[in-house]
Formats: structure tokens, C-alpha cells, sequence
């Protein structure tokens, strides 16, 4: 082989290795979310969770109930009784009866829609933002966030998580002097321990991967498929090009 | 082994090869293809748009009409007054299909007197058999024309019964289509979807 | 079945061979397909660096015919264009993977492109008599960029639209005409609704349209002048008796047997991408681009996409607005010299010394590096590294007079090397 070629091949692989950058939030790390996205039972609690406590300011407004209702194996009625608040008709699209323009005036920006914010901005972002509220005087809401500063968001999760506050350290570097948050504890507690409340946030989070990509999980199997076919074809045509190269001296 | 077997075994084995290659290629290029015919078909918004269309009855005067739409398609919903249900029969002699004999035209219960499943109650697709036009009404009798009330489409002249059957004569060649329906209650009726007997 | 010696010349019989000669009276069908495939020769010698151009005519394929059925649902208004993606993603039959295998497509166009593009660095497929090979092919590439660049606004993300903001400003850098220039290519005082109606026709049919034509030009051109080989030997110098080249062998059923073998080959390692990875990390499908364009919030970290980092990086190497889009612009034509920078009496890297082979060492290492660089945000000592490899970048191409013309070549042999 020549040994450019050679060296072209290296530089490839480190090229690829070099790819190698994750979310981040702005300096801020990030907690890992643990995402199951086979687990039909977390998915069904995420979407209770998301039509509860989310659906009221965020729509999902290019996600449909029968969509989330046949992969989650809910039948008609459960979707209606249980996910469907303000929509009638199961094909219907999770649309949010907060009027836009009141929505920017109270919180200074609409809620935007949730349908792809976890290909957006990654499943560790949404996890850690939700667990990341603390108490704020200064902020009109009460509160700010970790992962996202000076966020409109208020804590729709308190009575769950209750309320904490953050710890901070600060460091000087060249004379300029910057605060991080290391910690936080909770002064108010919610109904849920911090355990249940981290799953309570993972079934959620969980919910908003699926429908950020509903196929994902088709599209996989159906690539198993496709593969094998494509291995099945190309031993044919290695064995036919053996075949009609011999008479190449 | 002469050569001359040799060659014979390779020519065969080329032979294989090369139909076993080409016949797996054409087989991949066929289901390569299902996605992109697949994706011609309606869409889940479409599915969604099409879906079955209410219409409460409960303000419709005896007499009156009122159109609505459904999968982008006109729908006459009328409600037959007495004079109206008494005239049916009068003009059945003229017409080219009384009995719905053409059987895509109308659901199985909708292929009686009045082609609908209550009498008072006409649903039909307010599209013209001949080429697509929408039909007027034309519900005043004139008994000195020998007409008894119905539907004239402005485009080529067919007329249609209060039934919606078609007159002989004129360009259309069959009924207007009645569509799938129900009556969920008495006041509200489900156009789209049927039961099957309603 | 068999076959009758005609008076003059071998006549096909049966319905079959009828209906050829009916059409071969009036078109040039066999004769071309004589030429061109069934007795087109080609070196034996072809090593797999050489499957690249037949790979980027399939990717071609796949792009015109993923596309033709996206744009059958595609909306091309800022009102509806992002919303229009995401319907195709879930409401469309198989809209999710019509779009994938087209997101995917344009990333491996570029892998495939640039793969193409050294083959004929390494063996000088580009020298006499094939430089008009080399620019009709340069200039596929070029148009090959504006496709890519237009195409990705279509989807109208946030990286859609500020990274047109940021590109198209560039132009603006140009002294006298730029701003004119910049307010032309937009149709509008920033990008909008009208930038993207026009970017659509463009990316739909002004340049699929070039793109294919050029493609039949480049390929007509390569056929008057034959392939080249890993050795840059000339086949033409040494025929048979039967004029048909010693080293050569027929394009069908050869080099078809072959390519359908690499192929396959390519179509695992794409299908593979798109049924499981087909963001790729965020490199083929970006992040910031799942969110719809805003025109008040700009993203953290405006960078094109991956295939156009290289020179992305070189423009911001340049601490000057208007020289670094003249070096920008510099470093993407450059290449089109190449067949007269290159003063090397050998074609191919095989007989060449260690000068040429350590400078295009130097080269891919900095091509590579400014292509990784052109990704990560301007501060730090990326900065400086940027700068260093930019330099490189240039002098491989402007010192190449001088080093290929002292640079020790190998005796090159007269007929291919080739082990069977």
C-alpha cells in the first residue's frame, strides 16, 4: 500500500476520533440522563408527565396523540381519558391552549415547542435543566437555572422537587471574578423524594427523546434488515467478480 | 479435467453468478422502491383531514339545505319536507336509474326510495356524475314542466331528483353519489363512516 | 442463441435483434454503447481509489431521486418550510427515510467528492493530456458547494439561516460591488422568505441541472483521452494488433463487476449511517438546525457544515475581512492549477521522490486539520494553528513549481504493474 494511502487512512480515523464533542450547556456540565427508549411504561408515564405538568404552556405541535397512543399500546379511550385535555379527535396534534401572544407578554418569550427540543439540545440538557431550578430572589419568577441562566421559566415542579437552593464558589482569574454553582440543597421539600423526582424528570426526558423521533426505534430494525440483504448481495457479486476477473493475467 | 471442462464449469459458474447477481439486484431495486411509491400515498395529515365530518341537524328547517365538506368534497345535506317525500314517487317514469341499480353510486342502505337511511334526511356529494360540477337547487315545483323539485347543474344542463337521481336525457349518466354516513343520535350525523346499517 | 454471418458484419437475429438494428438505423445506440462501455478499455491495474467517481454518479442518483420526492412535500416559504420538514419526518409514508437518505446523501456526495479528488492527486490524473478533465471537474465542484450551500437553507433551522447570514455577508467584503452583490444574491435586505423561495429554484433545478450536465461533459472528455492508472502509464502507447490496448481490458464486464462490488460496499457503510446514526453526532444533521430559524436569537456557534470547515477555517485565519475572503476564495480555486503547478515529468506517487510524497503528506494532515479547526470556535491556540496549516495549505500548491521540479522521480515502467 502507499504509504500516503497509508497515512490517508490514519488521518481518517483521527479525524473521526477527533469528532468526539458532546452537548454542553454553556461551560456548565452536565448530569447524564439515563435513556430508555424501549421502556413502554417509562414512555407512558413521560407522557403523562408532559401533558400534566408541560402541555399547559409548550405545545408538541407536530407530534400526534394516535402516534404516541399506538406506540406506547394505549387504546383510544386511555389516550382520550388520560393525555387528551383540550383536543378531541385522537389524530389531532398536542397543541397548547395558551395563546401566543399573552404567552410572550407574561414571560417575556413563548414557550417554544417541545416536539424537538431533545434532538436540539440533547437529552443530559433537559435532564439537568429540569432538576436545576433554585431559588432566585431577584428573578420575577423566584427562580433562575443552573443550566440555563436567566431562563423565563418558572418552577412548575416545585410541589415535586420542592424548592432548593444553589451553592456557589467563586473563582478569580486575572482579576475578573466568576461564580459556578457546585451544589444544591434543598431548603423546601416537595412530595417526592430526590430519587422518585430524578425518575419522575427520566420518564419525562425519556418522552421528549421519543417524540423528538417517533420512527427511531422502526428505522433501527428495519436498518438490521436492509444490512442483511446488502451483506447477502455484495458475497454475490464478490463471488462474480472473481469469477469473470480470472481470464485478467 | 480437460481444459475444456474447466472452461465449461467456469462459463456455467459465471452463468449462475451472473443471474443470481442480477436477479438480487432487481429484487433490491424493488423494494428500494416501496418507500418512495409508499410516500405518494395520503399522508397521516391527510388521513387526519379526511377524517369523518359532524353535522348537527337540529337547526335545519324542513325544506332546507345545507352543504358541508368533507375530504375537500361538497355534501348536500337536505331535509325532505313532507310535500317534498310525497312527490318522489311522481317522476320515478323519467328517470334513468330509480332503483340504484349502478351499486358504487350509494351504500347498500341508501339504495331504497328515498337513498338514505331516514327518509326526511337526503345526504348526498354535491358533485354533478357528468363532469364535477355543483349542482343548484331547484326545489320548487313546477307541475306544468312536470317537475317536481330537485337539483339542475348549471354546466350542461343534467338534473337530479330529490333523491338525487338522475333524469334520462341529460349528460350525467348516473345518481349523484350518496357517502358513507350515520346517524350517531337523531340530531347529529357522522359523514365518512359508516357502520354498515347505520 | 445463435448467429448468422450477414454479408457484412454480424447481424443479430430473432425479434430481439430487429428491433436493435430498427433503432441502431436511427440512433447510435450500439455504437455508443460499444464505445463507451462494452469496449471502452481501461488499465487492469485499477486499485480502489478508483471506485470514487462511479460512487459519486451513484450518490448523484440518490440525491436527484430522494430529492424529486421531497420536494413533493417540501414547502419552500419561511412560513411553512421547517414545519414542512418535520411533517415529511412523521406524517408522510416513508417521508423519514426519503429525508435521510438525502441528508445523508449530501455528506457522503462530499466523502465521495474529496476521495475522487485525491485519487487524481496521487496518480496525476489531472496532467497532460487530462487537464480539461481536472477543470470540468473543479468545476463540478464548485457547483457541487453552491448545491450544498442552498440546499441547506431549505430546511430553515437555526443554523439554516444564520449560517446563509454569515456567508453571503462575506461577500460583501468585495470593495464597490459587495454590497449590491450581497443585496442580489438575497432579493432582500436580509435573508427571508424571498432568499429562500429563490434558493429553492436553485437548488431543485438550476444546479441539479448544470450538475448533470457537466457530470455527461466530464465523462465524454475522460472518455477521448482514456483513464489514467496507478502507474500514469499510457495505455494508448502500446496496443495489440487488434488496436485494443495491452493493458487494458473492456469497462464491461471488468470494471462493472468491480464497481458493483465497491458499490455494495458503499451502500452498506451509507445505509448503515442512515438506519442508525444519521445525525452523525450532530455532523450531518446539526443541532441548532432541529430548532426553527429566529431572526433575533443567533446561535452560540455559527459554523458551515462539515465539507466547507477546511476553507471556512482558512477564511477566519485571516485577521482581515476582505483578505480573508480573498484567500478563502484563493484556497477553494487554487486546485484548478494544479495541472501547471505540477512541473513532475511522472504522473503517478509511485514514481515520485520523497519531496512530493512528504509535501501532499503535509497537505492532507492540513487539510484535515483545517477542516477539524474550521469546527471549533476561533480562540486559544486554534487560532495560531489555523494560521500554520493555512500556510501550509497555500504553499503546497505555490511552491509546487519549485519542489516537483527537483524532486527525484523513479524511472517509470512502459506497461502497468499489475498482480493479478
Amino acid at each position: 500500500m502507499d504509504k500516503v494511502n497509508l497515512i490517508a487512512r490514519l488521518l481518517a480515523v483521527f479525524a473521526l476520533l477527533a469528532m468526539s464533542q458532546g452537548f454542553a450547556a454553556g461551560g456548565a456540565a452536565l448530569d447524564h440522563a439515563d435513556i430508555d427508549p424501549g421502556n413502554k411504561a417509562s414512555l407512558q408515564r413521560g407522557a403523562r408527565n408532559f401533558m400534566n405538568y408541560c402541555s399547559g404552556c409548550h405545545s408538541a405541535k407536530y407530534v400526534r396523540f394516535n402516534t404516541i397512543g399506538k406506540y406506547l399500546e394505549l387504546s383510544e379511550e386511555q389516550i382520550i381519558e388520560n393525555l387528551m385535555f383540550n383536543a378531541e379527535r385522537t389524530f389531532e396534534t398536542i397543541n397548547t391552549s395558551m395563546p401566543a401572544g399573552s404567552a410572550e407578554r407574561w414571560f417575556g418569550t413563548a414557550p417554544p415547542d417541545l416536539s424537538l427540543m431533545a434532538r436540539a439540545k440533547g437529552a443530559d440538557y433537559l435532564y439537568s435543566f429540569l432538576r436545576g431550578f433554585y431559588l432566585d430572589p431577584d428573578s420575577p419568577t423566584g427562580v433562575d437555572n443552573k443550566v440555563l441562566g436567566g431562563t423565563s421559566m418558572p418552577h412548575v415542579l416545585w410541589e415535586l422537587q420542592g424548592y432548593q437552593k444553589a451553592l456557589f464558589s467563586s473563582h478569580t482569574e486575572g482579576g475578573v471574578t466568576s461564580h459556578s454553582i457546585d451544589g444544591f440543597e434543598l431548603v423546601i421539600e416537595g412530595s417526592m423524594a430526590d430519587e422518585d423526582f430524578d425518575d419522575f424528570v427520566s420518564d419525562t426526558v425519556n418522552f421528549l427523546v421519543y417524540i423528538s423521533e417517533p420512527i427511531r426505534s422502526e428505522r433501527r430494525k428495519l436498518g438490521v434488515w436492509v444490512l442483511m440483504f446488502l451483506v447477502f448481495f455484495w458475497i454475490l457479486s464478490v463471488m462474480l467478480k472473481k469469477q469473470i476477473w480470472k481470464d485478467v493475467k | 479435467m480437460t481444459e475444456d471442462d474447466v472452461d465449461r464449469i467456469d462459463r456455467n459458474r459465471r452463468h449462475f453468478l451472473t443471474v443470481a447477481t442480477v436477479v438480487t439486484g432487481v429484487t433490491g431495486a424493488g423494494l428500494a422502491s416501496i418507500p418512495f411509491l409508499g410516500s405518494l400515498r395520503p399522508s397521516a395529515r391527510a388521513q387526519a383531514l379526511g377524517a369523518p365530518v359532524e353535522v348537527p341537524l337540529g337547526s335545519i328547517q324542513p325544506g332546507e339545505m345545507v352543504r358541508v365538506l368533507w375530504r375537500g368534497r361538497l355534501v348536500f345535506v337536505l331535509r325532505r319536507d313532507e310535500g317534498m317525500l310525497t312527490r318522489l314517487p311522481d317522476t320515478v317514469a323519467e328517470l334513468r336509474d330509480p332503483d340504484s341499480a349502478v351499486v358504487d353510486q350509494q351504500p347498500d342502505y341508501a339504495a331504497n326510495e328515498t337513498r338514505s337511511v331516514k327518509p326526511e334526511w337526503l345526504i348526498v356529494e354535491g358533485s354533478c356524475t357528468h363532469l364535477g360540477c355543483a349542482p343548484l337547487e331547484d326545489f320548487e315545483p313546477r307541475p306544468v314542466e312536470g317537475w317536481g323539485g330537485g337539483f339542475f347543474c348549471p354546466c350542461h344542463g343534467s338534473k337530479f331528483d330529490l333523491a338525487g337521481r338522475v333524469y334520462k336525457g341529460v349528460p350525467a349518466p348516473t345518481n349523484m353519489r350518496v357517502p358513507p354516513y350515520r346517524f350517531v343520535r337523531d340530531d347529529l350525523i357522522l359523514i365518512g363512516q359508516d357502520t354498515g346499517a347505520a | 442463441m445463435a448467429r448468422v454471418e450477414a454479408e457484412v458484419g454480424k447481424r443479430p437475429e430473432g425479434v430481439w435483434g430487429g428491433l436493435v438494428k430498427w433503432i441502431d438505423d436511427r440512433f447510435p445506440m450500439t455504437e455508443t454503447l460499444k464505445y463507451h462501455v462494452t469496449e471502452y478499455y481501461a488499465a487492469k491495474s485499477f486499485n480502489w481509489w478508483y471506485v470514487f467517481g462511479v460512487l459519486a454518479f451513484v450518490v448523484l442518483a440518490i440525491q436527484l431521486v430522494t430529492g424529486i420526492f421531497l420536494t413533493m412535500n417540501y414547502k419552500p416559504a419561511a412560513v411553512d418550510a421547517f414545519a414542512s420538514v418535520e411533517y415529511i419526518m412523521r406524517d408522510v409514508e416513508w417521508g423519514w427515510l426519503i429525508r435521510y437518505l438525502h441528508s445523508t446523501g449530501a455528506s457522503f456526495f462530499f466523502i465521495v467528492v474529496y476521495l475522487h479528488m485525491f485519487r487524481a492527486m496521487l496518480y496525476g490524473s489531472y496532467k497532460k493530456p487530462r487537464e480539461l478533465i481536472w477543470l470540468i471537474g473543479m468545476l463540478i465542484f464548485f457547483v457541487l458547494m453552491a448545491e450544498g450551500f442552498a440546499g441547506y437553507l431549505l430546511p430553515w433551522g437555526q443554523m439554516s439561516y444564520w449560517g446563509a447570514q454569515v456567508i453571503i455577508s462575506l461577500f460583501g467584503a468585495i470593495p464597490v460591488v459587495g454590497d449590491f452583490l450581497v443585496e442580489t444574491i438575497r432579493g432582500d435586505y436580509s435573508i427571508s422568505d424571498i432568499t429562500l423561495n429563490r434558493f429553492f429554484a436553485l437548488h431543485v433545478i438550476v444546479l441539479p441541472l448544470t450538475l448533470i450536465g457537466l457530470v455527461f461533459v466530464h465523462i465524454v472528455a475522460l472518455h477521448e483521452v482514456g483513464s489514467n492508472n496507478p502507474d500514469g502509464v499510457e495505455l494508448k502507447d502500446h496496443k495489440g494488433p487488434d488496436g485494443v490496448p495491452l493493458d487494458g481490458i473492456a469497462f464491461h464486464p471488468y470494471h462493472t463487476s468491480k464497481d458493483l462490488v465497491a458499490i455494495i460496499v458503499f451502500l452498506m457503510i451509507f445505509t448503515a449511517v442512515v438506519f442508525f446514526a444519521p445525525d452523525m453526532g450532530g455532523y450531518f444533521l446539526e443541532h441548532a438546525n432541529f430548532e426553527p430559524a429566529s431572526l433575533t436569537a443567533t446561535p452560540e456557534h455559527i459554523a458551515p457544515v462539515w465539507y466547507y470547515t477546511p476553507y471556512y477555517a482558512i477564511l477566519r485565519a485571516v485577521p482581515d475581512k476582505l483578505w480573508g475572503f480573498i484567500l478563502f476564495g484563493a484556497s477553494v480555486l487554487l486546485p484548478v492549477f494544479l495541472p501547471w503547478l505540477d512541473r513532475a515529468r511522472v504522473k503517478s506517487i509511485r514514481y515520485r521522490g520523497w519531496i512530493y510524497k512528504s509535501a501532499l503528506a503535509v497537505f492532507v494532515v492540513s487539510f484535515v486539520s483545517l477542516g477539524w479547526l474550521g469546527m471549533q470556535p476561533a480562540e486559544g491556540v486554534y487560532v495560531m494553528a489555523a494560521r500554520i496549516f493555512s500556510v501550509l495549505y497555500f504553499a503546497f500548491f505555490l511552491l509546487m513549481p519549485y519542489y516537483t521540479s527537483i524532486d527525484k522521480t523513479k524511472p517509470v515502467p512502459d506497461r502497468v504493474v499489475y498482480h493479478g
